[in-house]
């Protein structure tokens, strides 16, 4: 509490996100909206069995080819249960992931445009699904999460009402968030 | 004041006020009352929006008492009613007559152009020159509709709310509303009362109670001074502008209508319409989180109502504070609706409006076709905008509104053409 004291005295809320980059990104990007046409990429190689290997490196935005610090990978595979060798998390789990990671960076950085701050912030994901649909065992039943449950424990400087807008914001600025919630056009390709 | 002269090149003003609805009459009143000669051109009859656009049942979401135009005030014995649009045609008509505004009807304006001295404008019964021009034709001239409406299938038909008159007119099937602002709730409602399965689709809302501690929530608004904030005073003007309007229905019982009410009388809620696939309407997952932004931002209304309250010392002339029932919403709400199953032949887009100002030939919009103007006043010299959301404070968009914006920009205006004369007059002595 002793920090928080300080920390209110001053003003000197800091989650680690500099709003005003994203205050000023927000006007040239109005100004200039060429620059806002992003294109996120992965490469996905094949391993063996449902094992493989995603790497994110290379990007395009704000007019130019970017690249990340350095290449991110990502196995996948699925479990045991499934007669695999559960070399990584499943792909819904890394949806599951993309959801939280997204929906948690939004909360640092609204939490820090509102001057609230944060302590800690955990999230548990669920996605509910019938594994019927994706072993075509019942043409009725989704492949896909039929319902996804995000539960959110925050400590912050904050009541309860602030603390839960903040929440709600980050759901409505969110790029996954919209991604699971909303249709998306998906052409798959055979080169 | 002048008579508007005749000329070579058609009738000339020095200004033209387009539109004469609530804004173009008060922005009228206050040209006159500073002897600027003017003409307002309207495309139909006085209130001509109001006559022809819209549906039966509407009643202004404002009470009377909040029909405010320069000079004139609701002097009727209902000052908490909601007028209905006979009345507010009455109101308009009335007010026009009083302030003895000049109105050419029956007159579409077809183009209004820069020139040297001013502007040029083509109207459907002959050309004008005028310094200056305000267009007060309104915002909302076209419904907007999303682009999946071309998907909707054979057999559905696709309805604006400046269409829609009343469920009588209606296929007795089912009703799909999109859009749960003022009209979307209000065409659910009635809809859904004339027996008709209706499914009302939410996306982002303002939801506000009719009655608030015994008050109406307008009065509320109105006397705390949330109508009254700045556009230059508030954090993101542009998505203030872009706000949906409240939830709200003016209607002799006071009643309050949000999605909650709606559920009760059988009204089925889902999220936003975001696509037409295969004849399947699709929803947004995003229902639950609509609703929760809604309720969070009533409740920083109504906690800044509360808090103003005490600060007044009202608090002993009105009820205690209350606060609604969070919104209700199914724990997994369809997300797709099959159009091609007979159940739905209506849907009706209650999706917003626009402006329609095709014919303004002039660099008044930015890259995404938006009306660029500060506080109403346009990048173009002697151009003025009326009755814009939230042009110069929140009450812009509210006939109420007009008056604050009339007397500033008609200021405005005659500032701009005393400068001109003196800019005249300083060319003519030093013989140019």
């Amino acid at each position: 509490m002793s920090t928080t004291t300080t920390d209110q005295q001053t003003g000197a809320v800091d989650n680690g996100v500099d709003v005003e980059f994203l205050r000023s990104a927000r006007e040239m990007l109005t100004a200039e909206p060429g620059g806002a046409a992003f294109r996120w990429r992965v490469t996905n190689t094949w391993v063996n069995g449902t094992h493989s290997r995603s790497t994110a490196y290379d990007f395009f935005g704000l007019g130019d080819e970017q690249r990340h610090r350095t290449t991110f990978a990502f196995d996948t595979d699925h479990p045991e249960v499934f007669a695999s060798e559960d070399n990584g998390a499943t792909p819904v789990e890394l949806v599951l992931a993309g959801l939280a990671g997204c929906l948690t960076a939004g909360i640092a950085a609204i939490a820090q445009q509102r001057d609230i701050q944060l302590r800690s912030v955990t999230a548990t994901v669920e996605g509910d699904s019938d594994v019927r649909g994706v072993l075509g065992a019942d043409p009725d039943v989704r492949n896909g999460f039929s319902r996804i449950a995000v539960t959110y424990e925050i400590d912050a400087d904050a009541d309860d009402a602030d603390i839960e807008a903040l929440v709600a914001q980050s759901q409505k600025r969110s790029a996954v968030f919209d991604v699971v919630a909303n249709p998306t056009n998906v052409s798959v390709q055979v080169r | 004041m002048r008579r508007a002269g005749g000329g070579r090149h058609g009738r000339n003003v020095t200004t033209l006020v387009v539109g004469a609805g609530h804004a173009g009459l008060a922005m009228s009143r206050c040209l006159s009352d500073r002897s600027i000669d003017h003409v307002i051109l309207e495309r139909g009859e006085v209130a001509n929006s109001w006559r022809t656009e819209r549906w039966d049942s509407l009643r202004l979401l404002t009470p009377n008492w909040q029909s405010r135009l320069p000079g004139h005030h609701y002097g009727g014995d209902d000052p908490d009613g909601y007028m209905t649009m006979p009345e507010v045609i009455d109101h308009l008509d009335g007010y026009a007559d009083v302030i003895a505004a000049p109105v050419e009807t029956g007159t579409t304006v077809t183009s209004v152009r820069a020139v040297d001295d001013g502007f040029a404008v083509s109207t459907t019964s002959g050309e004008w020159s005028c310094r200056t021009v305000v267009v007060a034709s309104g915002a909302c001239n076209r419904a907007v509709v999303p682009t999946c409406a071309a998907g909707l299938p054979a057999g559905v038909t696709s309805l604006t709310p400046m269409e829609y008159r009343n469920p009588d007119e209606l296929d007795p099937g089912g009703v799909l509303v999109a859009g749960a602002g003022a009209t979307g709730i209000q065409l659910a409602d009635e809809i859904r009362r004339s027996g008709r399965t209706v499914t009302l689709a939410v996306g982002g809302h303002v939801r506000a109670p009719r009655i608030y501690r015994g008050r109406d929530i307008m009065w509320w608004l109105d006397v705390a001074g949330i109508l009254g904030e700045r556009y230059d005073q508030v954090d993101d003007l542009g998505r203030a502008r872009r706000l949906p309007s409240f939830q709200l229905v003016g209607s002799p019982e006071r009643t309050t209508v949000d999605v909650n009410s709606l559920r009760h009388d059988g009204v089925r809620t889902v999220g936003r319409l975001v696509g037409v696939r295969d004849g399947t309407a699709q929803f947004s997952g995003s229902l639950r989180n609509q609703c929760t932004l809604a309720d969070l931002k009533l409740g920083r209304m109504l906690a800044a109502i509360d808090e103003w309250a005490a600060a007044q010392g009202l608090d002993d002339e009105v009820a205690p504070p209350e606060r609604p029932a969070p919104t209700a919403v199914d724990d997994d709400p369809p997300l797709g609706l099959d159009l091609t199953s007979g159940e739905v032949r209506t849907v009706i887009w209650a999706t917003g409006y626009q402006p329609d100002l095709a014919w303004l030939d002039l660099p008044v919009r930015d890259r995404a076709g938006r009306l660029v103007h500060d506080g109403g006043v346009t990048p173009v010299p002697g151009l003025y905008l009326m009755g814009m959301p939230f042009m110069r404070r929140r009450a812009s968009t509210l006939i109420d509104g007009a008056a604050d914006d009339a007397a500033h920009l008609s200021a405005h205006l005659a500032a701009y053409l005393g400068d001109e004369l003196v800019a005249d007059r300083g060319a003519a002595l030093s013989g140019r």
